[in-house]
Protein backbone atom coordinates (compact mmCIF):
# COMPACT_ATOMS: atom_id res chain seq x y z
CA UNK A 1 0.00 0.00 0.00
CA UNK A 2 2.28 2.22 1.15
CA UNK A 3 4.37 4.07 -1.63
CA UNK A 4 8.05 5.87 -1.89
CA UNK A 5 7.65 8.99 -3.55
CA UNK A 6 11.00 10.82 -5.37
CA UNK A 7 10.57 14.23 -6.37
CA UNK A 8 13.91 15.66 -8.68
CA UNK A 9 14.10 19.19 -10.33
CA UNK A 10 10.52 20.26 -8.83
CA UNK A 11 10.03 23.96 -10.16
CA UNK A 12 5.90 25.11 -9.20
CA UNK A 13 4.91 28.00 -11.31
CA UNK A 14 1.57 30.01 -10.68
CA UNK A 15 1.27 31.40 -14.36
CA UNK A 16 4.96 33.32 -15.03
CA UNK A 17 5.68 33.40 -11.19
CA UNK A 18 8.04 30.53 -9.95
CA UNK A 19 6.68 29.24 -6.66
CA UNK A 20 8.85 26.84 -5.40
CA UNK A 21 12.32 25.75 -7.59
CA UNK A 22 14.31 22.78 -7.74
CA UNK A 23 13.00 20.73 -5.16
CA UNK A 24 15.17 16.87 -5.06
CA UNK A 25 13.96 14.81 -2.35
CA UNK A 26 13.22 11.11 -1.66
CA UNK A 27 10.11 10.46 0.52
CA UNK A 28 10.19 6.50 2.10
CA UNK A 29 6.93 4.23 2.74
CA UNK A 30 5.35 4.14 6.05
CA UNK A 31 7.11 6.70 7.88
CA UNK A 32 6.33 10.59 8.28
CA UNK A 33 8.10 13.66 6.85
CA UNK A 34 7.34 16.77 7.87
CA UNK A 35 7.73 20.04 6.24
CA UNK A 36 8.49 23.41 7.96
CA UNK A 37 9.57 26.98 7.14
CA UNK A 38 8.36 29.95 6.97
CA UNK A 39 4.58 31.50 5.73
CA UNK A 40 4.72 31.76 1.67
CA UNK A 41 7.76 29.48 1.47
CA UNK A 42 5.95 26.96 -0.42
CA UNK A 43 6.07 23.82 1.63
CA UNK A 44 1.71 23.91 1.08
CA UNK A 45 2.14 24.54 -2.42
CA UNK A 46 5.04 21.45 -3.06
CA UNK A 47 2.19 19.20 -1.24
CA UNK A 48 -0.26 20.42 -2.99
CA UNK A 49 2.20 19.25 -6.39
CA UNK A 50 2.27 15.74 -5.03
CA UNK A 51 -1.20 15.28 -5.59
CA UNK A 52 -1.94 17.63 -8.32
CA UNK A 53 -4.03 19.52 -6.05
CA UNK A 54 -2.28 22.60 -6.90
CA UNK A 55 -3.82 22.83 -10.12
CA UNK A 56 -7.02 23.17 -9.37
CA UNK A 57 -5.69 27.44 -9.14
CA UNK A 58 -5.74 28.30 -13.33
CA UNK A 59 -2.37 28.64 -14.30
CA UNK A 60 -0.52 26.80 -12.05
CA UNK A 61 1.97 24.17 -13.37
CA UNK A 62 4.95 22.16 -12.84
CA UNK A 63 8.35 21.50 -14.30
CA UNK A 64 10.06 18.29 -13.06
CA UNK A 65 9.33 14.86 -11.61
CA UNK A 66 7.54 13.40 -9.20
CA UNK A 67 7.57 9.68 -9.08
CA UNK A 68 5.90 7.54 -6.75
CA UNK A 69 6.75 3.51 -7.04
CA UNK A 70 7.88 4.36 -10.88
CA UNK A 71 4.59 5.86 -11.71
CA UNK A 72 5.15 9.23 -12.99
CA UNK A 73 2.27 11.54 -11.49
CA UNK A 74 2.97 14.01 -14.49
CA UNK A 75 3.38 11.71 -17.15
CA UNK A 76 1.14 13.09 -20.24
CA UNK A 77 -1.19 10.15 -19.99
CA UNK A 78 -2.03 10.39 -16.46
CA UNK A 79 -4.87 11.88 -14.87
CA UNK A 80 -5.30 14.12 -12.31
CA UNK A 81 -8.29 12.16 -10.91
CA UNK A 82 -6.68 9.27 -10.53
CA UNK A 83 -3.38 10.86 -9.37
CA UNK A 84 -5.85 12.16 -6.29
CA UNK A 85 -7.71 8.93 -5.99
CA UNK A 86 -4.34 7.07 -4.95
CA UNK A 87 -2.71 10.34 -2.72
CA UNK A 88 -5.16 11.25 0.09
CA UNK A 89 -5.32 14.67 1.48
CA UNK A 90 -6.31 16.46 4.65
CA UNK A 91 -6.64 20.03 4.83
CA UNK A 92 -6.15 22.56 6.83
CA UNK A 93 -9.38 23.60 8.00
CA UNK A 94 -11.80 20.73 8.95
CA UNK A 95 -14.05 20.26 5.67
CA UNK A 96 -16.72 17.92 6.31
CA UNK A 97 -19.16 18.05 3.48
CA UNK A 98 -21.79 20.28 5.43
CA UNK A 99 -24.84 18.90 3.70
CA UNK A 100 -24.08 14.98 4.06
CA UNK A 101 -24.01 13.01 7.41
CA UNK A 102 -21.32 11.73 9.57
CA UNK A 103 -21.81 7.93 7.37
CA UNK A 104 -22.34 9.54 4.04
CA UNK A 105 -18.95 11.53 4.46
CA UNK A 106 -16.75 8.51 5.09
CA UNK A 107 -18.59 6.75 1.91
CA UNK A 108 -18.42 9.92 0.08
CA UNK A 109 -14.58 8.64 -2.02
CA UNK A 110 -15.95 5.16 -2.17
CA UNK A 111 -18.81 6.18 -3.85
CA UNK A 112 -16.73 8.06 -6.18
CA UNK A 113 -15.62 4.46 -7.65
CA UNK A 114 -17.94 3.60 -9.83
CA UNK A 115 -18.14 -0.40 -8.62
CA UNK A 116 -21.22 -0.70 -6.55
CA UNK A 117 -21.05 -1.34 -2.90
CA UNK A 118 -23.74 -3.66 -1.21
CA UNK A 119 -24.58 -1.54 2.27
CA UNK A 120 -23.10 -4.17 4.72
CA UNK A 121 -19.40 -4.01 2.78
CA UNK A 122 -20.27 -0.19 3.28
CA UNK A 123 -21.02 -0.32 7.12
CA UNK A 124 -17.92 -2.43 7.79
CA UNK A 125 -15.64 0.08 5.12
CA UNK A 126 -16.83 2.84 7.44
CA UNK A 127 -17.39 1.60 10.58
CA UNK A 128 -13.18 0.61 9.60
CA UNK A 129 -11.99 3.86 8.29
CA UNK A 130 -14.32 5.68 11.57
CA UNK A 131 -12.06 3.12 13.62
CA UNK A 132 -8.46 3.72 11.81
CA UNK A 133 -9.28 7.56 12.83
CA UNK A 134 -10.71 6.73 16.43
CA UNK A 135 -13.71 8.64 16.18
CA UNK A 136 -15.87 5.37 16.09
CA UNK A 137 -16.72 5.05 19.16
CA UNK A 138 -17.81 9.14 19.77
CA UNK A 139 -20.00 9.12 16.66
CA UNK A 140 -21.19 5.34 16.35
CA UNK A 141 -24.69 6.37 17.77
CA UNK A 142 -25.30 9.23 15.55
CA UNK A 143 -23.97 8.21 11.94
CA UNK A 144 -26.96 9.93 10.32
CA UNK A 145 -26.47 13.51 11.94
CA UNK A 146 -24.46 16.23 9.62
CA UNK A 147 -20.82 16.12 10.22
CA UNK A 148 -20.70 19.65 10.59
CA UNK A 149 -22.24 19.19 14.03
CA UNK A 150 -19.01 17.46 15.42
CA UNK A 151 -16.33 19.82 17.19
CA UNK A 152 -12.93 20.89 15.20
CA UNK A 153 -11.00 17.93 16.39
CA UNK A 154 -13.90 15.24 15.61
CA UNK A 155 -14.51 17.16 12.09
CA UNK A 156 -10.48 16.77 11.36
CA UNK A 157 -10.51 13.25 12.23
CA UNK A 158 -13.55 12.43 10.29
CA UNK A 159 -11.93 14.22 7.34
CA UNK A 160 -9.01 11.47 7.86
CA UNK A 161 -11.56 9.01 7.86
CA UNK A 162 -12.92 10.09 4.72
CA UNK A 163 -9.58 10.17 3.24
CA UNK A 164 -8.18 6.47 4.21
CA UNK A 165 -11.50 5.28 3.11
CA UNK A 166 -10.15 4.88 -0.42
CA UNK A 167 -7.07 3.29 0.97
CA UNK A 168 -4.61 5.56 -0.38
CA UNK A 169 -1.39 4.66 -0.74
CA UNK A 170 -0.34 8.24 0.59
CA UNK A 171 -1.79 11.10 2.50
CA UNK A 172 -0.79 14.74 2.58
CA UNK A 173 -1.86 16.67 5.36
CA UNK A 174 -1.77 20.69 4.73
CA UNK A 175 -1.34 21.84 8.72
CA UNK A 176 -4.21 19.63 9.93
CA UNK A 177 -3.54 20.70 13.01
CA UNK A 178 -3.57 24.47 13.33
CA UNK A 179 -7.06 24.99 13.69
CA UNK A 180 -7.31 22.22 16.77
CA UNK A 181 -6.73 22.61 20.47
CA UNK A 182 -3.91 21.12 21.97
CA UNK A 183 -6.08 18.13 23.11
CA UNK A 184 -7.44 17.44 19.38
CA UNK A 185 -3.85 17.89 18.14
CA UNK A 186 -2.42 15.05 20.61
CA UNK A 187 -5.33 12.99 19.37
CA UNK A 188 -4.34 13.45 15.84
CA UNK A 189 -1.07 12.97 16.49
CA UNK A 190 -1.69 9.67 17.73
CA UNK A 191 -3.87 9.16 14.72
CA UNK A 192 -0.43 9.66 12.45
CA UNK A 193 1.54 7.43 14.65
CA UNK A 194 -0.63 4.46 14.15
CA UNK A 195 -1.83 5.66 10.42
CA UNK A 196 1.97 5.47 9.13
CA UNK A 197 2.14 1.84 9.77
CA UNK A 198 0.24 1.52 6.50
CA UNK A 199 0.60 4.69 4.53
CA UNK A 200 3.33 7.20 3.26
CA UNK A 201 2.53 10.60 5.36
CA UNK A 202 3.29 13.96 4.21
CA UNK A 203 2.89 16.63 6.83
CA UNK A 204 3.15 20.31 6.52
CA UNK A 205 3.12 22.20 9.67
CA UNK A 206 3.98 24.99 11.69
CA UNK A 207 4.36 23.73 14.79
CA UNK A 208 8.07 22.76 15.45
CA UNK A 209 7.18 20.87 18.32
CA UNK A 210 5.03 18.76 16.41
CA UNK A 211 7.08 17.79 13.10
CA UNK A 212 10.20 16.98 16.02
CA UNK A 213 7.26 14.59 17.54
CA UNK A 214 5.95 13.08 14.69
CA UNK A 215 8.38 13.01 11.98
CA UNK A 216 10.96 11.08 10.91
CA UNK A 217 12.46 13.24 8.30
CA UNK A 218 12.43 16.62 8.16
CA UNK A 219 12.29 19.40 5.04
CA UNK A 220 13.10 23.14 5.38
CA UNK A 221 11.81 25.19 3.19
CA UNK A 222 12.85 29.03 3.11
CA UNK A 223 12.99 31.69 0.09
CA UNK A 224 15.33 34.49 -0.17
CA UNK A 225 13.09 37.08 0.20
CA UNK A 226 9.71 38.25 -1.04
CA UNK A 227 9.10 37.27 -4.79
CA UNK A 228 11.85 34.43 -4.96
CA UNK A 229 11.05 31.18 -5.40
CA UNK A 230 11.00 29.22 -2.36
CA UNK A 231 13.50 25.94 -2.06
CA UNK A 232 14.15 22.95 0.22
CA UNK A 233 17.20 24.28 2.17
CA UNK A 234 17.85 21.09 4.27
CA UNK A 235 16.24 17.65 4.43
CA UNK A 236 17.54 15.07 7.01
CA UNK A 237 16.87 12.70 9.47
CA UNK A 238 14.57 14.88 12.14
CA UNK A 239 16.73 13.97 15.05
CA UNK A 240 19.74 15.83 12.86
CA UNK A 241 17.21 18.93 11.88
CA UNK A 242 16.29 19.60 15.56
CA UNK A 243 20.24 19.14 17.13
CA UNK A 244 22.78 19.21 14.58
CA UNK A 245 21.52 20.94 11.02
CA UNK A 246 23.47 20.97 8.45
CA UNK A 247 22.48 24.46 7.23
CA UNK A 248 23.11 28.16 8.88
CA UNK A 249 19.54 28.97 8.08
CA UNK A 250 17.64 25.93 9.44
CA UNK A 251 19.19 26.40 12.58
CA UNK A 252 18.40 30.01 12.94
CA UNK A 253 14.73 29.14 11.91
CA UNK A 254 14.29 26.33 14.67
CA UNK A 255 15.98 28.08 17.50
CA UNK A 256 14.00 31.11 16.56
CA UNK A 257 16.50 33.42 15.48
CA UNK A 258 14.96 34.01 12.11
CA UNK A 259 13.05 36.96 10.88
CA UNK B 1 -25.74 37.83 46.17
CA UNK B 2 -28.65 37.08 47.78
CA UNK B 3 -29.31 40.97 47.73
CA UNK B 4 -30.68 42.00 44.40
CA UNK B 5 -31.85 45.25 44.98
CA UNK B 6 -28.53 46.63 45.87
CA UNK B 7 -26.88 45.80 42.62
CA UNK B 8 -26.13 49.16 40.56
CA UNK B 9 -28.55 49.83 37.78
CA UNK B 10 -27.59 48.14 34.67
CA UNK B 11 -25.52 51.23 33.09
CA UNK B 12 -27.28 53.48 30.13
CA UNK B 13 -25.07 52.99 26.82
CA UNK B 14 -24.99 56.49 26.25
CA UNK B 15 -27.23 56.96 22.95
CA UNK B 16 -26.19 58.97 19.84
CA UNK B 17 -28.18 61.17 17.79
CA UNK B 18 -26.73 59.23 14.73
CA UNK B 19 -27.41 56.01 16.54
CA UNK B 20 -30.92 56.82 17.06
CA UNK B 21 -31.86 58.03 13.68
CA UNK B 22 -30.37 55.00 12.04
CA UNK B 23 -32.58 52.90 14.23
CA UNK B 24 -35.77 55.35 14.10
CA UNK B 25 -34.88 55.18 10.17
CA UNK B 26 -34.55 51.45 9.95
CA UNK B 27 -37.98 50.31 12.40
CA UNK B 28 -40.08 52.98 10.80
CA UNK B 29 -39.16 51.29 7.47
CA UNK B 30 -39.47 47.27 8.73
CA UNK B 31 -43.02 48.72 9.85
CA UNK B 32 -44.19 50.57 6.52
CA UNK B 33 -43.42 47.03 4.92
CA UNK B 34 -46.16 45.44 7.36
CA UNK B 35 -48.61 48.66 6.61
CA UNK B 36 -48.26 48.29 3.39
CA UNK B 37 -49.08 44.64 3.30
CA UNK B 38 -51.44 44.56 6.00
CA UNK B 39 -53.22 47.73 4.02
CA UNK B 40 -53.68 45.88 0.30
CA UNK B 41 -54.51 43.15 2.16
CA UNK B 42 -57.34 44.69 3.58
CA UNK B 43 -58.04 46.68 0.38
CA UNK B 44 -58.47 43.32 -1.29
CA UNK B 45 -60.34 41.87 1.36
CA UNK B 46 -63.39 44.73 1.57
CA UNK B 47 -63.23 45.15 -2.16
CA UNK B 48 -64.04 41.80 -2.82
CA UNK B 49 -67.51 41.78 0.41
CA UNK B 50 -69.94 42.33 -2.48
CA UNK B 51 -68.82 39.46 -4.79
CA UNK B 52 -68.56 37.00 -2.11
CA UNK B 53 -71.79 37.69 -0.56
CA UNK B 54 -73.60 37.83 -3.92
CA UNK B 55 -75.59 35.41 -5.03
CA UNK B 56 -74.66 33.08 -7.84
CA UNK B 57 -76.66 34.58 -10.88
CA UNK B 58 -75.01 38.04 -10.37
CA UNK B 59 -71.58 36.89 -10.89
CA UNK B 60 -70.59 37.33 -14.50
CA UNK B 61 -70.11 33.95 -16.17
CA UNK B 62 -72.93 30.89 -14.71
CA UNK B 63 -72.35 29.06 -11.77
CA UNK B 64 -71.12 31.82 -9.08
CA UNK B 65 -67.94 32.64 -7.83
CA UNK B 66 -66.49 29.40 -7.48
CA UNK B 67 -66.76 28.31 -10.77
CA UNK B 68 -65.59 31.91 -12.43
CA UNK B 69 -62.89 31.83 -9.94
CA UNK B 70 -61.59 28.43 -9.78
CA UNK B 71 -60.64 27.97 -13.61
CA UNK B 72 -58.32 31.31 -13.41
CA UNK B 73 -56.92 29.75 -10.73
CA UNK B 74 -56.40 26.43 -12.46
CA UNK B 75 -54.74 28.68 -15.11
CA UNK B 76 -52.47 30.51 -13.20
CA UNK B 77 -51.08 27.64 -11.78
CA UNK B 78 -50.36 25.12 -14.75
CA UNK B 79 -49.22 28.13 -16.60
CA UNK B 80 -46.53 28.76 -13.85
CA UNK B 81 -45.62 25.51 -12.78
CA UNK B 82 -45.09 24.97 -16.62
CA UNK B 83 -42.65 28.01 -16.62
CA UNK B 84 -40.48 26.31 -13.37
CA UNK B 85 -40.56 23.32 -15.09
CA UNK B 86 -38.78 23.96 -18.06
CA UNK B 87 -36.93 27.01 -16.73
CA UNK B 88 -35.26 26.15 -13.63
CA UNK B 89 -33.58 22.58 -14.93
CA UNK B 90 -31.92 25.32 -17.57
CA UNK B 91 -31.33 27.98 -15.48
CA UNK B 92 -28.93 25.83 -12.72
CA UNK B 93 -27.47 24.26 -15.96
CA UNK B 94 -26.69 27.79 -17.07
CA UNK B 95 -25.46 28.65 -13.98
CA UNK B 96 -23.34 25.19 -13.23
CA UNK B 97 -21.73 26.47 -16.84
CA UNK B 98 -20.82 29.93 -15.93
CA UNK B 99 -19.67 29.20 -12.27
CA UNK B 100 -17.27 25.92 -13.38
CA UNK B 101 -16.74 25.33 -16.88
CA UNK B 102 -17.12 28.57 -19.03
CA UNK B 103 -13.66 30.34 -19.32
CA UNK B 104 -13.12 33.05 -17.53
CA UNK B 105 -14.07 35.88 -20.24
CA UNK B 106 -16.82 33.75 -21.84
CA UNK B 107 -18.35 33.63 -18.50
CA UNK B 108 -18.89 37.14 -17.47
CA UNK B 109 -19.85 38.01 -20.87
CA UNK B 110 -22.56 34.92 -20.52
CA UNK B 111 -24.07 36.12 -17.12
CA UNK B 112 -24.23 39.75 -18.66
CA UNK B 113 -26.90 38.40 -21.58
CA UNK B 114 -28.90 36.55 -19.11
CA UNK B 115 -29.11 38.95 -17.13
CA UNK B 116 -29.67 41.46 -19.76
CA UNK B 117 -32.90 38.98 -20.62
CA UNK B 118 -34.70 40.47 -17.29
CA UNK B 119 -34.36 43.86 -18.67
CA UNK B 120 -36.83 42.96 -21.76
CA UNK B 121 -39.90 44.26 -20.67
CA UNK B 122 -42.77 41.73 -20.47
CA UNK B 123 -44.89 43.34 -23.15
CA UNK B 124 -42.10 42.81 -25.48
CA UNK B 125 -42.12 39.11 -24.78
CA UNK B 126 -45.96 39.36 -25.65
CA UNK B 127 -44.95 40.67 -28.98
CA UNK B 128 -42.18 37.92 -29.21
CA UNK B 129 -44.48 35.27 -28.62
CA UNK B 130 -47.35 36.06 -30.76
CA UNK B 131 -45.19 36.66 -33.83
CA UNK B 132 -42.48 34.64 -33.48
CA UNK B 133 -42.69 31.49 -31.40
CA UNK B 134 -46.35 30.62 -31.57
CA UNK B 135 -46.43 30.20 -35.39
CA UNK B 136 -43.18 28.42 -34.88
CA UNK B 137 -44.42 25.74 -32.38
CA UNK B 138 -47.84 24.71 -34.01
CA UNK B 139 -45.74 22.21 -36.30
CA UNK B 140 -44.33 20.53 -32.91
CA UNK B 141 -47.60 20.54 -31.08
CA UNK B 142 -48.95 18.60 -34.85
CA UNK B 143 -46.20 16.06 -33.93
CA UNK B 144 -47.01 15.81 -30.50
CA UNK B 145 -50.41 15.48 -31.03
CA UNK B 146 -49.71 12.63 -33.25
CA UNK B 147 -47.34 10.72 -31.29
CA UNK B 148 -48.08 11.22 -27.72
CA UNK B 149 -51.81 12.66 -28.24
CA UNK B 150 -52.72 9.51 -25.66
CA UNK B 151 -51.47 11.96 -23.16
CA UNK B 152 -54.37 13.94 -21.70
CA UNK B 153 -51.78 17.06 -22.10
CA UNK B 154 -51.10 16.58 -25.53
CA UNK B 155 -54.81 15.94 -26.46
CA UNK B 156 -56.01 17.65 -30.05
CA UNK B 157 -57.47 19.32 -31.32
CA UNK B 158 -54.16 21.74 -31.85
CA UNK B 159 -54.44 25.05 -31.65
CA UNK B 160 -53.86 26.63 -35.42
CA UNK B 161 -52.59 29.24 -33.83
CA UNK B 162 -49.98 28.14 -30.84
CA UNK B 163 -51.70 30.68 -28.83
CA UNK B 164 -51.81 28.00 -25.83
CA UNK B 165 -51.25 27.41 -22.40
CA UNK B 166 -47.59 25.49 -23.52
CA UNK B 167 -46.74 28.54 -25.09
CA UNK B 168 -47.50 30.58 -22.45
CA UNK B 169 -45.82 28.77 -20.08
CA UNK B 170 -42.62 28.44 -22.67
CA UNK B 171 -42.74 32.47 -22.64
CA UNK B 172 -43.20 32.93 -18.98
CA UNK B 173 -40.29 30.56 -18.68
CA UNK B 174 -37.69 32.60 -20.70
CA UNK B 175 -38.88 35.58 -18.77
CA UNK B 176 -37.94 33.95 -15.34
CA UNK B 177 -34.63 32.19 -16.50
CA UNK B 178 -32.74 35.28 -15.75
CA UNK B 179 -34.34 35.44 -11.69
CA UNK B 180 -33.38 32.03 -11.08
CA UNK B 181 -30.00 31.74 -13.02
CA UNK B 182 -28.59 35.14 -11.09
CA UNK B 183 -29.71 33.63 -7.50
CA UNK B 184 -28.20 30.08 -8.35
CA UNK B 185 -25.24 31.43 -9.74
CA UNK B 186 -24.97 33.43 -7.03
CA UNK B 187 -25.30 30.40 -4.44
CA UNK B 188 -22.94 28.25 -6.69
CA UNK B 189 -20.20 30.78 -6.87
CA UNK B 190 -20.47 31.32 -2.92
CA UNK B 191 -19.73 27.06 -2.14
CA UNK B 192 -16.52 27.42 -0.15
CA UNK B 193 -13.07 26.63 -1.72
CA UNK B 194 -12.94 24.15 0.99
CA UNK B 195 -15.80 22.10 0.15
CA UNK B 196 -14.80 21.98 -3.63
CA UNK B 197 -11.11 20.68 -2.45
CA UNK B 198 -12.65 18.25 -0.44
CA UNK B 199 -14.35 16.87 -3.53
CA UNK B 200 -11.35 17.24 -5.90
CA UNK B 201 -8.77 15.82 -3.17
CA UNK B 202 -11.12 12.66 -3.27
CA UNK B 203 -10.85 11.94 -6.45
CA UNK B 204 -14.10 13.74 -8.10
CA UNK B 205 -14.49 14.69 -11.41
CA UNK B 206 -15.65 18.22 -12.20
CA UNK B 207 -19.31 17.02 -12.50
CA UNK B 208 -18.63 14.48 -9.02
CA UNK B 209 -17.45 17.78 -7.59
CA UNK B 210 -20.48 19.28 -8.49
CA UNK B 211 -22.97 16.63 -7.67
CA UNK B 212 -20.83 16.26 -3.94
CA UNK B 213 -20.17 19.63 -2.91
CA UNK B 214 -22.02 22.02 -5.05
CA UNK B 215 -25.28 21.31 -5.53
CA UNK B 216 -26.01 20.04 -1.86
CA UNK B 217 -24.81 23.17 -0.78
CA UNK B 218 -26.62 25.82 -3.45
CA UNK B 219 -29.84 23.86 -3.10
CA UNK B 220 -32.05 25.79 -0.82
CA UNK B 221 -30.90 28.84 -2.71
CA UNK B 222 -31.67 27.36 -6.08
CA UNK B 223 -35.33 26.49 -4.61
CA UNK B 224 -35.80 29.97 -3.01
CA UNK B 225 -34.74 31.59 -6.58
CA UNK B 226 -37.26 29.47 -8.13
CA UNK B 227 -39.96 30.28 -5.83
CA UNK B 228 -38.94 34.35 -6.84
CA UNK B 229 -39.57 32.94 -10.21
CA UNK B 230 -42.74 31.09 -9.41
CA UNK B 231 -43.97 34.62 -7.97
CA UNK B 232 -43.05 36.34 -11.22
CA UNK B 233 -45.08 34.05 -13.34
CA UNK B 234 -48.11 34.06 -11.49
CA UNK B 235 -48.22 37.54 -11.24
CA UNK B 236 -47.32 38.29 -15.02
CA UNK B 237 -49.96 40.37 -17.04
CA UNK B 238 -48.97 42.04 -20.02
CA UNK B 239 -47.40 38.62 -21.73
CA UNK B 240 -50.11 36.12 -20.92
CA UNK B 241 -52.72 38.84 -22.26
CA UNK B 242 -51.55 39.15 -25.29
CA UNK B 243 -50.57 35.74 -26.23
CA UNK B 244 -52.73 33.58 -24.47
CA UNK B 245 -56.03 32.80 -26.31
CA UNK B 246 -58.40 32.49 -22.89
CA UNK B 247 -61.85 31.30 -23.24
CA UNK B 248 -63.92 29.84 -20.79
CA UNK B 249 -62.79 26.50 -21.44
CA UNK B 250 -62.96 25.59 -17.53
CA UNK B 251 -60.76 22.73 -16.26
CA UNK B 252 -58.37 21.39 -18.81
CA UNK B 253 -55.07 19.54 -18.92
CA UNK B 254 -54.82 20.02 -22.82
CA UNK B 255 -51.73 22.46 -23.29
CA UNK B 256 -51.79 22.56 -27.08
CA UNK B 257 -55.46 22.77 -28.05
CA UNK B 258 -57.32 26.17 -28.45
CA UNK B 259 -59.52 26.01 -25.15
CA UNK B 260 -57.61 27.49 -22.55
CA UNK B 261 -58.49 28.33 -19.34
CA UNK B 262 -57.00 32.52 -18.64
CA UNK B 263 -54.98 32.98 -15.84
CA UNK B 264 -55.90 35.63 -13.03
CA UNK B 265 -53.79 38.60 -14.09
CA UNK B 266 -54.44 38.15 -17.57
CA UNK B 267 -57.85 38.24 -16.93
CA UNK B 268 -58.03 41.15 -14.56
CA UNK B 269 -56.14 43.00 -17.08
CA UNK B 270 -58.89 42.29 -20.40
CA UNK B 271 -61.47 42.56 -18.06
CA UNK B 272 -61.09 45.41 -16.33
CA UNK B 273 -61.89 48.08 -18.78
CA UNK B 274 -65.33 47.18 -19.32
CA UNK B 275 -66.25 45.78 -16.10
CA UNK B 276 -68.92 47.90 -13.60
CA UNK B 277 -70.38 47.34 -10.24
CA UNK B 278 -70.15 43.89 -9.13
CA UNK B 279 -68.10 42.69 -12.05
CA UNK B 280 -65.06 45.00 -10.57
CA UNK B 281 -65.96 43.04 -7.35
CA UNK B 282 -65.40 39.74 -8.76
CA UNK B 283 -62.19 40.36 -10.67
CA UNK B 284 -60.75 41.96 -7.39
CA UNK B 285 -61.70 39.01 -5.62
CA UNK B 286 -59.92 36.85 -8.16
CA UNK B 287 -57.25 39.43 -7.36
CA UNK B 288 -57.22 37.99 -3.72
CA UNK B 289 -57.16 34.64 -4.32
CA UNK B 290 -53.61 35.57 -6.52
CA UNK B 291 -52.50 37.15 -3.26
CA UNK B 292 -53.09 34.46 -1.22
CA UNK B 293 -51.65 31.76 -3.62
CA UNK B 294 -48.53 33.80 -3.90
CA UNK B 295 -48.20 34.27 -0.27
CA UNK B 296 -48.62 30.50 0.12
CA UNK B 297 -46.23 29.88 -1.97
CA UNK B 298 -43.85 31.91 -0.19
CA UNK B 299 -44.33 29.90 3.10
CA UNK B 300 -43.93 26.70 1.11
CA UNK B 301 -40.83 27.62 -0.23
CA UNK B 302 -39.34 28.69 3.28
CA UNK B 303 -40.58 25.33 4.94
CA UNK B 304 -38.83 23.72 2.01
CA UNK B 305 -35.91 25.79 2.37
CA UNK B 306 -35.84 25.16 6.31
CA UNK B 307 -36.77 21.58 6.53
CA UNK B 308 -33.10 20.49 6.25
CA UNK B 309 -31.32 23.51 7.54
CA UNK B 310 -28.59 21.19 10.02
CA UNK B 311 -27.41 19.81 6.92
CA UNK B 312 -27.94 23.42 4.81
CA UNK B 313 -24.04 24.55 5.86
CA UNK B 314 -25.11 27.37 7.02
CA UNK B 315 -23.93 26.24 10.72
Amino acid sequence: MAKRIDVSDLDIYYGNFKAVEGVNLSIEPRSITALIGPSGCGKSTFLRALNRMHEVIPGARVEGKVVIEGQDLYGSDVDPVDVRRQIGMVFQRPNPFPTMSIYDNVAAGLRLNAKKTSKSDMDDLVERSLKGANLWNEVKDRLNRPGSGLSGGQQQRLCIARAIAVQPEVLLMDEPCSALDPISTLAVEDLMMELKEQFTIVIVTHNMQQAARVSETTGFFNLNGVGQPGRLIEYNPTEKIFSNPDEKATEDYISGRFG
Amino acid sequence: MTSTTSAPPAQQPKSRPGDRIFAGTAKGAGILILVILAGVAVFLISESVPALTASADEIPGDGGLASYIGPLIFGTLLSAVIALLVATPLAVAIALFITFYAPRKLAAGLGYVVDLLAAIPSIVYGFWGIFWLAPRLVPFYRWLEENLGFIPFFAGPVSSTGRTMLTIGLVLAVMILPIVSAISREVFSQVPTLHTEAALALGATRWEMIKMAVIPYGKSGVIGGSMLGLGRALGETMAVAIILSGSAAGITWALISSANPQTIAANIALQFPESTGLAVNTLIASGLALFVITLLVNMLARWVVNRRSDFSGAN
